[in-house]
Order: structure tokens, then sequence, then C-alpha cells
């Protein structure tokens, strides 16, 4: 099978609300797919009701060819689930939680190789109360994994945590993919979906605005190369009066190119008006700017989920 | 339902629970606290006597001795004298905080040799009416006797005191099958109500669902955990009472259905309660309204007997006061007929209780 997850219009309403809005997209195997969206855009919603937590409202969902909802007593045998804000019961210890979803699977576990592997060992016999929050996480993850899934779920898996354990759990998810397992990845970090995945969606509003490889969706939706030139306030005057569409940032002058060429013409512009200047670069669109230009616009009009996706570029 | 998965995540449960000082406090050291205090409180209260003042003005009377004499005898009241010159006996009751005494004139041997009516002054507080009962059946106990023996009469009508039953019971025999319904109310209650909403905030139901494990797997080995917890407090209890009080009960196999059945109803009670409310905090109020009046007026530290009638009619709507009842009837008065009865009522409440908390209690959302 080479596509692991197949969703098409897929929608989850509660009452008038639209978390999920006619959603379609499909996985392939042994890829890491991220879900981009800011907070309430509808990641969750779709990965609780690919995991098999939630009924949706329509559409349709195969996830390694069952439906999530109906047939998810098989399906969480052949599934690794993290979910956002991992928790688990206090009292217990990392191993114990392992040894105990071992027992519930009905599988052999390497329980001293999880851990090793999401660097918990030392903190094997600590009780979870008493793990910090990259511990509790990278718990999550070993947890994920006792079944041996065809397909992992992470649910922002490094919300909240400092670098170093993002980092280590990064490594894990890399691992994975590796060792061919396909994972779906939600975040709102776009430094991690560019490092990690594969192919990206950027889900707004419950809709997919944009998706493809980081560099397609870059290609696609990002700018042309700018030429940026930190220099006295006049320049960006003379630029425009010479008919170059101008952007101001603090201290600096930024103009979009049509070719290459153009930038060496306004850097003789600018030896030629006598005006001062410190330095120059050029610099194109990484995924933030694109992601900033596709969804910062609505950020402060978050209250109309659902709002007609039309109106964006 | 696996009994595998079952037999797994039983161990895990009761490791939380154990490691959780709250809930061993309250499920086994809680109930042995009250059992302790309450026992120590009660446990003379069969045998106590009533303080008595007495001013005896007649001192040297043969009659007066032989009047204090027969008071003694009863043995209901504890004599203590005060000096003749202590004045009036009424405001040095007064001053002392003391609720009953007794002033013997002056001249009290003469005039019952002259066979001259006299007066004995019993002061009584009406604030403690049962005292003062007691102190007055003394005293005309006592003077009756007396009149008796001058009359030169014998007694014909001749009253005999006996206990029911073919056993003396005391208080501390009812507060043992109190204190174990006490602690299969509480226990159950307290942890389900805590468990369904902060598992819920944890989405910890959520994390078992995508496990292989079962909500009705769950249920039995949570119910299985509670009625553990009730079998061993239960033993604690007993044992204590006995050891401590010499309590006249016995774990009787009458008493296993109510061990069994009592933590079923509550934990799916519990569930009810916390899984209907929003947060952990609203559920922890929810959890005290049921189980506090429930705790105080189903017979658990004063049987229901003493109650008025109108609370005793409440006290009837709760399902502890039915498993209260069905382990004094197991436990102390050893009747089975009695039993029989509250283990349907028991049974009937828990199944139905157990049928609504598997339906309204989800794991997984719509």
């Amino acid at each position: 099978m080479t596509t692991r997850v197949e969703v098409s219009g897929l929608v989850k309403e509660y009452g008038r609300l639209h978390a999920v809005d006619g959603v379609d997209f499909t996985i392939g195997t042994a890829e890491v797919f991220s879900f981009l969206g800011p907070n309430g855009a509808g990641k969750t919603t779709t990965v609780e009701i690919l995991e098999g937590l939630r009924r949706r409202t329509s559409g349709e969902v195969r996830v390694l060819g069952l439906d999530p909802w109906t047939e998810m007593g098989a399906l969480r045998r052949r599934i690794g689930v993290i979910p956002q804000d991992f928790h688990f019961f206090p009292k217990l210890t990392p191993r114990e939680a392992l040894r105990l979803y071992a027992r519930l699977f009905d599988v052999r576990a390497d329980v001293d190789a999880l851990l090793n592997r999401v660097e918990l060992a030392d903190k094997a016999e600590s009780r979870f109360d008493t793990l910090s929050g990259g511990q509790r996480q990278k718990l999550g993850v070993a947890l994920a994994l006792v079944n041996d899934p065809e397909l992992c779920f992470l649910d922002e898996p490094t919300t909240g945590l400092d670098p170093r354990a993002r980092r280590s759990i990064w490594d894990v998810i890399r691992s994975l993919r590796r060792e061919g397992r396909t994972v779906f990845l939600t975040t709102h970090y776009l430094d991690e979906a560019q490092q990690l995945a594969d192919r990206i969606a950027i889900i707004d509003h419950g809709r997919i605005i944009a998706s493809g490889s980081p560099d397609e969706i870059i290609a696609k939706y990002g700018r042309r190369e700018r030429l940026r030139v930190v220099a006295e306030p006049a320049l960006a005057d003379r630029l425009e009066a010479l008919g170059h569409s101008v952007e101001r940032t603090n201290g600096a002058v930024e103009v979009e190119l049509s070719s290459k060429s153009e930038a060496l013409e306004i850097l003789r512009t600018i030896a030629a008006s006598g005006l001062r200047w410190e330095s120059f670069s050029t610099r194109t669109d990484a995924l933030e700017d694109v992601f900033i230009r596709l969804v910062g616009r609505y950020e402060d009009t978050t209250t109309s989920v659902g709002a007609p996706a039309e109106a964006r570029p | 339902m696996n009994g595998r998965r079952i037999a797994a995540y039983f161990p895990a449960f009761a490791k939380g629970y154990i490691r959780n000082p709250m809930g061993m406090f309250f499920s086994l050291i809680f109930p042995v606290i009250l059992i302790l205090i309450f026992g120590a409180v009660f446990s003379n209260s069969g045998s106590s006597q009533v303080a008595l003042t007495v001013e005896n003005l007649d001192h040297n009377s043969l009659a007066s001795q032989q009047f204090l004499a027969a008071l003694n005898a009863t043995g209901a009241v504890s004599v203590t004298f005060v000096p003749a010159d202590t004045g009036n006996l009424s405001s040095y009751l007064a001053n002392h905080s003391l609720t009953a005494g007794l002033v013997i004139p002056a001249g009290f041997g003469a005039d019952v040799n002259s066979s001259t009516p006299v007066h004995l002054l019993v002061y009584t507080s009406p604030a403690s009416g049962a005292e003062a009962g007691i102190v007055q059946g003394a005293v005309t106990g006592a003077a009756a006797a007396m009149n008796l023996r001058l009359a030169g009469g014998a007694e014909v009508v001749v009253p005999q005191y006996l206990n029911v039953g073919s056993t003396v019971y005391r208080y501390i025999d009812y507060l043992v099958p109190g204190l174990i319904g006490f602690s299969v109310l509480v226990s159950p209650m307290f942890s389900m109500v805590n468990i369904s909403s902060t598992w819920k905030r944890d989405k910890l139901f959520r994390q078992m669902s995508l496990t292989p494990l079962t909500r009705g797997e769950w249920l039995t080995a949570t119910l299985l955990w509670f009625v553990t917890i009730a079998l061993v407090s239960a033993v604690l209890l007993v044992g204590v009472g006995q050891l401590a009080f010499g309590a006249h009960v016995t774990i009787d196999l009458l008493a296993l259905p109510f061990l069994v059945l009592a933590p079923i109803l509550f934990v799916s009670l519990g569930l009810l309660a916390g899984s209907v409310s929003s947060t952990p905090e609203s559920a922890g109020v929810i959890g005290n309204i049921i189980t506090f009046p429930m705790m105080f007026l189903s017979g658990t530290f004063f049987p229901v007997s003493l109650f008025p009638r109108w609370l005793a009619t409440v006290a009837h709507v709760l399902p502890l006061f039915y498993v209260i009842d069905g382990l004094n009837d197991a436990m102390v008065y050893h009747n089975p007929s009695g039993v029989y009865f509250d283990v349907l009522v028991v049974g009937a409440i828990a199944l139905a209780f157990a049928l609504a908390a598997t339906r309204l209690f989800r794991w997984r959302e719509e």
C-alpha cells in the first residue's frame, strides 16, 4: 500500500462552527507530512478524527485502509499517538508506563531500548509527576512506539519545550521516517515543519490554503527576490519616484526584483544619488514569510472561523 | 472483555492509588482514626454514673448513713460530699458548674425515727435532662426502699432488667459496621469524582482509549480495586474494634455482598458526579454535596433509630442506609432475613447506577 492516509471533503461542525471545513489530502509511505497552522486552525480536530477519537460530520477518511471511527479497535494496534499536551498517570514511572502499554497491546517490547531511544533511561524510575515537560513528552513518544506502529501521529510534540528537548524529539521523528514509518506531524512552529517535513499543508480556518514540499510552497506563494539596502530614508522616496515598489523596514529599504540585473540598476541609482548607505543584501522568502503572508493577516480575525477562503491569496 | 488486559491495568491503577497519600488516608487510615476516637469517647456510656453532690446536715445520724448506702446501692450516681458549712447548695452547684445536688436536712435521723415526714432537697438542672432523670430515679428509689423498710413491708412487685436479644450490644458494636459503610462510601466516591474529572482534564481517558483497553475492562479493574479496598478496610475495622474495644462484631459471609455491591454502587455514582461536571473543582463540590449528607444520615456514627421521625425518613432514601443496615444485620445481629432485603435494595441501586454510568460516561468525544 502506497497511500496510508486518504482524506477527502472532511468536515467537522460543532453546531454552527466549522472547525474543519472541507479538507483533502493524502499521505504516502515513509514520509513526514506536516499540518501547519495557527492555534484554532483545525489541526487537532483533524488529527483526532484520523486517530478515531472524534466522529467526523462528513467526508471520506481512510487511515491504513480503515475507517477510524468505526474500526478504531483494529486501527489503534497499528498507529502510535502522542497527543498534544501529553499527560499520564502521575504516580507511575516511565518504566511502569511502558510495561503497562506492552501488556495492554500484548506485545513484546524492549522497555530499556525504548527508554534509551528517547533519552529517558536516567528517569526510568522517576514518577511521572516529577518529570519535566520535555521528559514527559519523551515518555509520550516512547509509549507511542510500544506497538511498533506503521503510522505515528504527533500533535504539537515540542510545544513549550526547551531547544535541547526539541532537538532530541526531532531526532526521533527523523529516525521514524528512516524506519519506513509514516509521520503525521502537526505544529505551529515553522522551523519544525521546515526541518522535518517532506510535505506541508498549511491549514487556516479549517481549510488547507497551501500544500506541497517546503520549496514548492515557497516557490508558489513566496515573493520574488528582494534587494535590501540599509540607507537614509530619503532613498526610499527616490526609488519610489523612479517607479519601484518599495517597502520600508526599520532603517532599511526593500525593493522587489523582477530580475537579477535590476539589482545592479538600483545600486547604480543609489551611487548616482549621492545618498548615504551602509550595506546591502538580497533575500528570498523563507517558509515563515510565506506563512505569515498566507495566515498572518487573518490572525486578528480568528473569531470568524469558517470565513470565506476565496478572500485569500 | 479481556482478562489479561484487566490483569495488566489493575496493578498499575493500584500503584497509582497506593502512592497517593490522600487516597490511602481517606480509605484506610481515616476510618481507623474515627473508630479509635468515637470508640474512646463512647466506650463508658453504658456504665457511667452521674455525679451527685451531697450536703449532709445530719452527718451523725444512722438514718442518713443508711439512706446514703441505699443511694449508693442504686449504682446510678457517684456521690461527692461538701462540708456541712457550705451554706446554700444551689448557689454552690451553680458556682462550680455542677448539675445535681442533694441536701439531707438537719434532724433527718430524728424525724425518721419519729416517723415525721421529712424533705430531702434534690437539685437538678433542666439543661441536663437525662442526668436529672437518673438522679431523681436514684433518690426516689433509695427513699422508697427506706420507706418500705421503715413500714416493715416486703417487695412484692419486683422488676427485672434485661437487654434485648441474648447479647449486650454496645455503641462500638454499631460503630464498626457504620464505619465500614463510611469507608465503602468515601473511598470510591472521592476517588472516582477526582478521577473522572481530572482524567478528563488531563485527557487520560483519551490516552487509554488509544490502547486496546476497553471502557468495560477499565471499569472492571477499577471496581475490583475498590472491592479490595472495602475488604481490607472491613478486616481492619473489625480487628481494631475487637482488639481495642472488645466489639462484638464478626466478619460474616453475609457481609460479603455489601462489600462487593457498595463499591459498585459508589464507583458508579462517583463516575456520574464527575462526568456531569465540567471542572475538577465543580466535580469536588458535587461529590461533597452527595457524600456528606449520606455520610452523616445513614447511621454511620449514630443509629438511625435515634433520629427524629422525619430525619429517619430521609435516611431511608439514602443507599448507604441499606448498606449499613445490612452490615449490622450480618455482622452484629447475625440475622439473615434482615440481610436479604438490604442486599436486594443495594443490588438494585448498584445496578441502576452502574448502567447509568456506562451509558453517560464516554471516553471518546463525538
